[in-house]
């Protein structure tokens, strides 16, 4: 046969796989809203850059009749490819095969990609859209999943792990999106859950529709299991590129950087934080009146809302912020809160970027409800994130910094590298209200009339105590520095910490309270 | 100066009382939806998972001993054993065998 003849033989093979599932089958997958897995690859990826891998791959299963059936690519698409030139590695599972079913040879293609991302040090990208494990390959479905856990596992912290739920992620499939770093979710699209609403019915019987119990609002909302959350797959996909434009490839790099420019003019420092440490504002304002063009990349905007975490650019460079919300919960720290801002931090950590903390907080969440969830395990988390962190931290003071909320806030104790403090801080033991009722107990109910006493005693508190000085007194905080000079100070602080070196002491792993 | 678009200013604001200090702010959803603690009464025999009410072994007025068996209650195919958390009476039944129950249901009020 002429080589001719050869390559028209490859290009009619090529042309059957690419299919997928056949023309029924994607019309179904139109009909659901959803695009084509290899559009989805495509669309994500720069023009002409995707390379795809094991475009012939078949399954070997025998039992139930499947040795009788076909499965173009074993309904999965791997590859590389690059996004604004960075090159990652990408899978999509494609629903118009056999359901997007996780057989052994569907798994193999998906590891393949894994292994390649993690040898060659490039981002992961996984497109979820599955029905779940193949019921006819049994245990070599479960085999699979787990080698795809180890994976996850085993690239955490090496390599950015980027997971898109764009369709069904049921039961044990759910668990490798949870293991990566990111998880993207699109509205009337996206369904994660362990067992399903089938079940919950039969078994539990409790009524709850698959959006209520797993669907996108849900899981950036109340679960926190998504970190973004977009109204069509093109928006989502946007979300995916930008967040790539802020991070780097691997643990060893730094994230690219950008021409620098300044924050947008409307964004007045000195007009955001009311003075009254009781009065709520955004404090997204104030991160986007500090960084670069004012363009501030929010991660988990829906979930545990008192604490704000995301990507911002200082001076061109990528840096994280973790910054208290006095607008939701008076920004106090909980379980949910607390969750929010560790998993961030050991990110920024493990990826050379630099945490920014903002903070305005009055202290812990009280109640049964938040000791019973495990307030303290989940606090401890907070402590622990910024303790290890060896990446450059940078911490603000705004207004209140109370209590335990002010250790735990990056403070000098946990090594933060600068603590700078605005001269509307307050920095102590707790409240002046709180405080004040327990050091002047005696003559506040001895005194004629209590509520008169009780208010000067508050007064007198505040006076003394309610300022950044006694902290700066003791070199806690390094500077008491106003509010227009935070973002000069900032980058002057980036700028002579970039050689920052320190290591601990040797060990396998510490024992974080997960 | 335009004002920087300000999201506080269609909130609904509420106050939320942190050692005795009025915070104005605001709610998220799942704050508002928390459940509040309640003392828990060992008299009542509640479900402690949702499931199936394999059998019913005792009747309103019984006497009972501690540690005596009350329901059979199917639940994640287990049959789990309900038993008596002191000696008493049965005061009332709430269920019949092969009913479903939600988590927290009131079984069993003893006296």
């Amino acid at each position: 046969m002429p080589l001719k003849r050869k390559i028209k033989e490859l290009h009619k093979r090529r042309q059957e796989v690419l299919l997928g599932g056949g023309e029924k089958a994607i019309e179904k997958q139109i009909a659901m809203g959803k695009l084509t897995a290899r559009e989805r690859v495509l669309n994500i990826l720069d023009e002409d850059s995707f390379h795809e891998y094991d475009l012939f791959v078949e399954h070997e299963a025998r039992d139930f009749d499947m040795d009788k059936k076909i499965l173009h690519g074993d309904g999965v698409i791997i590859g590389t490819g690059t996004i604004f030139g960075e090159p990652v590695c990408i899978f999509a599972q494609d629903f118009t095969v056999a359901g997007g079913s996780l057989g052994l040879m569907h798994a193999r293609k998906i590891t393949k990609i894994m292994d390649h991302a993690l040898k060659m040090r490039m981002p992961l990208i996984g497109i979820n859209d599955s029905g779940g494990a193949r019921i006819q390959e049994g245990v070599n479905s479960l085999a699979g999943y787990g080698e795809i856990f180890f994976r996850n596992t085993l690239s955490s912290g090496v390599i950015p792990q980027i997971s898109v739920i764009l369709g069904p992620c049921a039961g044990g499939a759910v668990y490798s999106p949870a293991l990566t770093d990111f998880v993207f979710v699109v509205d009337k699209i996206s369904k994660m859950f362990i067992t399903g609403p089938e079940v919950i019915r039969t078994v539990l019987g409790e009524e709850i529709s698959m959006e209520e119990l797993g669907g996108a609002r849900v899981h950036s909302e109340i679960s926190g299991n998504a970190h973004f959350y977009a109204e069509s797959e093109d928006q989502c996909f946007e979300q995916i590129k930008k967040l790539i434009t802020f991070i780097p490839r691997s643990n060893t790099l730094k994230a690219r950087t950008f021409e620098p420019r300044e924050p947008k003019p409307e964004y007045k420092i000195d007009k955001i934080v009311p003075g009254d440490p009781t009065q709520p504002y955004d404090v997204r304002d104030v991160v986007k009146a500090i960084i670069d063009d004012s363009d501030f990349f929010e991660i988990q905007e829906m979930w545990a809302r008192n604490m704000v975490i995301g990507f911002g650019r200082m001076g061109g460079k990528t840096i994280g912020f973790v910054c208290n919300q006095p607008l939701v919960l008076a920004g106090v720290l909980d379980v949910d809160s607390s969750d929010k801002a560790a998993r961030f931090i050991r990110y920024c950590d493990a990826f050379n970027i630099p945490i920014v903390t903002l903070v305005d907080l009055p202290g812990y969440l009280p109640g049964a409800e938040q000791e019973h969830a495990g307030v303290i395990r989940h606090g401890a988390k907070v402590l622990y994130a910024y303790s290890e962190a060896t990446v450059q931290k940078m911490t603000v003071i705004l207004r209140k910094a109370y209590g335990g909320g002010y250790i735990a806030m990056n403070s000098r104790h946990l090594r933060a590298d600068f603590v700078f403090a605005w001269p509307s801080a307050e920095i102590a033991v707790m409240g002046p209200e709180g405080a004040a009722n327990i050091i002047f107990r005696k003559e506040i109910t001895e005194a004629p009339d209590p509520e008169k006493m009780r208010k000067q005693k508050v007064k007198e508190y505040k006076e003394k105590f309610a300022n950044p000085y006694v902290a700066a007194a003791r070199g806690y905080i390094d500077s008491v520095i106003e509010p227009e000079e935070t973002r000069k100070l900032l980058l002057h602080a980036i700028e002579v910490s970039a050689n920052k070196a320190i290591s601990g002491p040797k060990k396998k792993h510490g024992i974080p309270p997960f | 100066m335009r004002k920087p678009k300000d999201p506080c200013d269609k909130i609904k604001y509420k106050y939320l009382l942190l050692e005795g200090t009025r915070y104005k702010t605001t709610f998220t959803r799942k704050f508002e939806n928390r459940k509040p603690w309640i003392q828990p009464n060992p008299m009542q025999v509640t479900a402690f998972i949702p499931g199936l009410i394999l059998k019913v072994l005792v009747e309103p007025g019984q006497e009972i001993k501690a540690g005596q068996e009350l329901l059979v209650l199917e639940a994640m195919k287990m049959k789990n054993q309900l038993k008596a958390p002191a000696d008493g009476r049965v005061k009332s039944v709430m269920v019949k065998e092969g009913e479903k129950v939600p988590k927290d249901f009131l079984l069993v009020e003893l006296e």
